[in-house]
C-alpha cells in the first residue's frame, strides 16, 4: 500500500517567477513528504512530459494564462494521451465564473483553483488540493469524477 | 547526596526489549542493534501493547504494522458506507471500535498521522463518492440517494457534496453529460 513515505510529485508550470517562488515556499509547509518540479511556461512543461522517459506527477498544477501555450492548451494535450491518464490537474485561474469553473472540468482537469490573492490563503488553498488528491491517490477513488473546486 | 553512574545504552535496551518481549509472552530472537526475528505471529492487541510499552523507553518499532492498520480502518469505512443497505445507526465510533478491536482514541491518532485526513473527513469522503456513482449511474433521484447514505435531507447532501467537491450535485451531473457528450462525438 502506498505509505507517507513516498514524496509526492508535484510539478506547477506558470510563466510569472513570483508565482513559481511563492508557490515551492507554500509547498514547503506540508506535512506531506514531497518533490516541487516548476516550468516557466507550458511549452517547457510539454516539452518535459512528451519525452518518452519523463517522471510523471501525481499532481501538476497549471497557470491558466501562459504565453505561446496556455494552460487550457497543455490540458487538451494531456488529456489527449493516455499515458498521463493517471495525472491529477489543477487549474489556476483568476476566474471565478460558473461557465469558466464547468469548462474547465469538462475539459478533464480535476482540479479548479482560483488563484488567491494572499499568501496565508494560498497555503490553505494548496493544502487542502494536495489532501483531497492524496484521498484519491492512495485510496483507490473514481479519478473520472474528481473534481474539486476552490 | 549525588550519585555519578556510567551505563551502557545497548545492554539497557537488550535488557528492557528482552524483558517486555517475554512478559507478553512473545517468541523472539534478538538480531543485530535495532532488529528483532519474531518466530511466532503475534495478535494485533499483543502488538499494540508491546508497541506502547516499548515507546515509554523511547525505543519505536519501525514497521508496516501501521499502514496494515490504516487500510483495515479504510476497508471497514468503506464497507461501512457502501455494503450495508443503510449506515450503521450506532455511532461510527463505536461501529469502528468494534470492528477493530481498539479504542477509537487509538485508531483516530493513527489513521490522521497517516492520511492526513480525520476519519470524520474520510467517511465524508467516502459518502460523497458512493452519491458520485449513484449520480453517474442515473437510478436514483437525489432525495432516495440522500435517503439511502443517511443523509437528513437533499440540503444536507447537497452541502456536504459541495463541500467535497465545490460543486453541486447538479453542475457535478452536467460535467459529467457534456464529458460523455465529448466522448461520443469523438467516437
Amino acid at each position: 500500500m502506498i505509505t507517507h513515505k513516498d514524496p509526492i510529485q508535484i510539478f506547477l508550470a506558470d510563466d510569472d517567477e513570483d508565482d513559481r517562488n511563492f508557490f515551492s515556499e507554500a509547498i514547503t509547509e506540508l506535512k506531506m513528504e514531497n518533490r516541487v518540479t516548476t516550468f516557466k511556461d507550458g511549452k517547457d512543461l510539454m516539452d518535459y512530459l512528451e519525452k518518452p522517459d519523463s517522471r510523471l506527477p501525481h499532481i501538476l498544477f497549471l497557470d491558466l494564462n501562459m504565453p505561446c501555450k496556455t494552460g487550457f492548451d497543455c490540458l487538451k494535450e494531456i488529456r489527449a494521451n493516455s499515458r498521463f491518464k493517471d495525472i491529477s490537474i489543477a487549474i489556476y485561474s483568476t476566474s471565478s465564473s460558473e461557465k469558466d469553473i464547468e469548462e474547465t472540468f469538462v475539459g478533464g482537469a480535476n482540479i479548479y483553483i482560483k488563484k488567491p490573492n494572499d499568501f496565508s490563503k494560498l497555503k490553505k488553498v494548496i493544502k487542502d488540493v494536495v489532501n483531497i488528491n492524496w484521498q484519491f491517490h492512495s485510496s483507490g477513488l473514481n479519478k473520472e469524477t474528481f473534481f474539486f473546486s476552490i | 547526596m549525588k550519585l555519578y553512574i556510567k551505563y551502557d545504552g545497548i545492554v539497557a535496551c537488550r535488557v528492557i526489549l528482552q524483558e517486555q518481549l517475554e512478559r507478553l509472552e512473545v517468541k523472539y530472537q534478538l538480531l543485530d542493534l535495532g532488529e528483532i526475528e519474531i518466530s511466532e505471529e503475534v495478535t494485533e492487541e499483543t502488538f499494540a501493547e508491546l508497541q506502547e510499552s516499548l515507546n515509554k523507553y523511547g525505543i519505536f518499532i519501525l514497521n508496516n504494522q501501521k499502514s496494515q492498520l490504516i487500510q483495515r480502518i479504510k476497508d471497514a469505512i468503506v464497507e461501512m458506507v457502501y455494503e450495508k443497505d443503510k449506515l450503521p445507526t450506532t455511532t461510527i465510533s463505536h461501529y469502528l471500535s468494534e470492528k477493530l478491536n481498539f479504542s477509537y482514541g487509538y485508531i483516530a491518532n493513527i489513521f490522521s498521522e497517516y492520511t492526513f485526513t480525520s476519519i470524520e473527513n474520510f467517511i465524508i469522503i467516502q459518502k460523497i463518492e458512493r452519491a458520485k456513482k449513484l449520480i453517474v449511474e442515473e437510478e436514483l433521484t437525489l432525495t432516495e440517494i440522500s435517503y439511502k447514505l443517511n443523509y437528513s435531507s437533499v440540503a444536507h447532501l447537497s452541502s456536504q457534496f459541495k463541500k467535497v467537491t465545490g460543486l453541486t450535485p447538479s453542475m457535478f451531473k452536467r460535467i459529467i453529460d457534456k464529458r460523455r457528450l465529448l466522448v461520443n462525438q469523438v467516437e
